[in-house]
């Protein structure tokens, strides 16, 4: 499923003092199959151009109540807000959320916040369960068993264990299985990593390599950390304020350190490492991912390892 | 939830904004007062003029403060009901039928109770609209202070008042965002009977109580790691202090006390 959104804007409070312009003409293209990055600091809107994707926010032309601007004499005719994810139109009234958001799983920050039920296999059968209104019994159970294994947790270890006495990683894992349970077609997370020790981190960027492409076809994240977005993304957005600044492969976007830094963004540390090289008259050629890095200086030095 | 704002304080800065919220607190109070002392229409009237300053003074938007009537609707249509058809007065009625009758005496006693509820209402609600949450529990703190004569702990319910309040947006906040997550899971909160809508809350309210538990419990943490020791000896980062726009308002309100006890003994009762 391609996710196409065209001139989105969004408002929060409109007509209050308190209005506040979360996204301003937003306009982006994420293809079926690719592992998309969206970077910005607090408040650049990200958070909340994901959480249209799958319709936690409503574009104003899907809701009760909407009346189509009027173009004026003399004035350029409005521009209308579309989104497009996969066959649903997002900017119709009659679409199936419901079924959207089966195909569009959405981790959000702090996952773990989530869990309520008494064992680990309630908390990850509950969108199984209100998904698949009549799925049968062993059906679930295979469902469920194959999510906790992907996520990497013992199925029989954990799944008549009350998700409160895991520990930290551990819920964050439970609070996955139970957005991927559905095989979703798109998997959205946001900052999936955050909180984590270094070691914690790895294994969820594992864990997310090993669910693109067989379980969920595409993914996107939403991330500070920019070595992850070097390292994993396909391409990556950056947000400020509203707008998107950059979408582009971190192979080019990397290059733009300036631009960054101005914007209050961070560049990976291979970047980083290929500007110092660069004062000192090096050149390297690489995408910024350790592996390519690594090999680009060892070529520079003129022989392999 | 996105709509809820708690209390509905209205961000501007204006005369009565600044004024001390203690004196606000006593304002409303003695308002209320003169409302149930005035006896005729002229001593409503006085209300209403200071209404009228009340409101010119604070840059509230007059739909907003005439919004707060929307609560009371029922109530002000319930008593003037009431009151036209089952007050009795002197003379012929204009209309009469079995226990109905509508006198003269009772359309002006009715117009005259609608008349208190609106003003009542009215200015409560500028008192919520030009005073902060935090504000209004420091200014009631301040007021209940004389009850620590009696082993009253003022400090104490005062720090519970404000933390309630404090923690109202963030638990909103996090309502907000526990209900995205299961709502992205399937869940529905929109269809279906009563208990099954009940039951559809509980996957929000378990790890809401969770965390709301959580946060309770890193304040303290965070309280007592800065040495918190409940009231001894506790000075305000914010001093209330008393300034000339407190002056005026204090007059104001003198003013009005002593013209409606006026006006009631010298013009008599509204019928």
């Amino acid at each position: 499923m391609t996710i196409t959104a065209e001139h989105l804007s969004y408002v929060y409070h409109p007509g209050s003092p308190f209005a506040a312009k979360a996204l301003d003409d937003v306009s982006l293209t994420i293809e079926e199959g690719e592992f998309f990055g969206i970077i910005g600091h607090t408040g650049s809107g990200k958070s909340t151009f994901v959480k249209h994707l799958n319709g936690l926010i409503r574009l104003p032309s899907s809701q009760k109540h909407y009346k189509k601007p009027k173009a004026k004499k003399g004035m350029p005719s409005p521009v209308v807000p579309s989104l497009k994810v996969g066959e649903y139109d997002l900017s119709s009234r009659k679409t199936d959320f419901y079924g959207l958001r089966k195909k569009v799983g959405m981790v959000f920050q702090y996952p773990e916040a989530q869990l309520f039920a008494e064992t680990v296999f309630e908390d990850v059968a509950f969108g199984l369960k209100n998904f698949e209104r009549d799925m049968k019994e062993k059906e679930t159970e295979a469902a469920v068993k194959a999510a906790i294994e992907v996520v990497g947790l013992d199925y029989a270890a954990v799944k008549d264990v009350s998700p409160f006495d895991l520990s930290g990683g551990q819920k964050r894992r439970v609070a996955i299985a139970g957005v991927i349970v559905t095989k979703p077609e798109i998997l959205v997370l946001d900052e999936p990593a955050a909180g984590l020790d270094p070691l914690g981190k790895k294994e969820i960027m594992a864990l997310l390599h090993r669910l693109h492409g067989d379980w969920c076809k595409t993914v996107v994240i939403v991330s500070h950390d920019m070595d992850e977005i070097a390292e994993n993304c396909t391409r990556a957005a950056v947000f400020s304020e509203g707008k998107i600044v950059y979408a582009l492969p971190p192979k080019e976007l990397f290059l733009k350190a300036d631009e960054l830094f101005a914007l209050g963004l961070d560049i990976p540390l291979t970047a980083k490492l290929r500007l110092a090289l660069l004062k000192r008259g090096i050149e390297t050629d690489c995408d910024f991912t350790v592996d390519s890095f690594v090999d680009a200086v060892l070529k520079k030095r003129g022989g392999a390892s | 939830m996105k709509e809820v704002t708690f209390g509905q304080y209205y961000p501007v800065e204006s005369f009565v904004h600044k004024v001390d919220p203690r004196l606000k607190i006593v304002f409303l109070i003695a308002y209320i007062t003169a409302i149930f002392l005035a006896k005729n229409f002229y001593g409503l009237a006085a209300c209403a003029f200071v209404l009228v300053l009340t409101v010119a003074f604070s840059r509230v938007p007059i739909l907003k403060v005439l919004r707060a009537l929307r609560g009371i609707a029922v109530l002000i249509l319930f008593t003037s009901v009431l009151n036209v058809f089952f007050y009795r007065g002197e003379g012929d009625p204009y209309f009469e039928w079995t226990v109905f009758a509508v006198y003269r005496e009772g359309l002006i006693f009715s117009a005259f109770l609608v008349c208190r509820l609106v003003l009542l209402a009215m200015l409560s609600s500028m008192l919520t609209y030009t005073t902060t949450p935090v504000a209004l529990c420091d200014g009631i703190e301040s007021l209940l202070t004389p009850l620590k004569w009696i082993r009253f702990p003022v400090h104490a319910v005062s720090l519970i008042m404000s933390q309630a309040l404090s923690m109202i947006p963030i638990l909103s906040d996090e309502t907000d965002r526990i209900k995205s997550a299961q709502m992205a899971r399937g869940a529905d909160f929109e269809s279906g009977n009563p208990v099954k809508r009940v039951k559809a809350m509980i996957p929000i309210l378990i790890p809401l109580l969770i965390s709301a538990f959580r946060r309770a419990e890193e304040l303290g943490e965070a309280m007592e790691a800065r040495c918190y020791m409940g009231d001894k000896k506790r000075t305000k980062y914010k001093k209330l202090t008393f300034t000339w726009r407190d002056l005026i308002v204090f007059l104001l309100i003198a003013g009005l006390v002593t013209g409606v006890v006026l006006l009631r003994v010298y013009c008599g009762g509204v019928i």
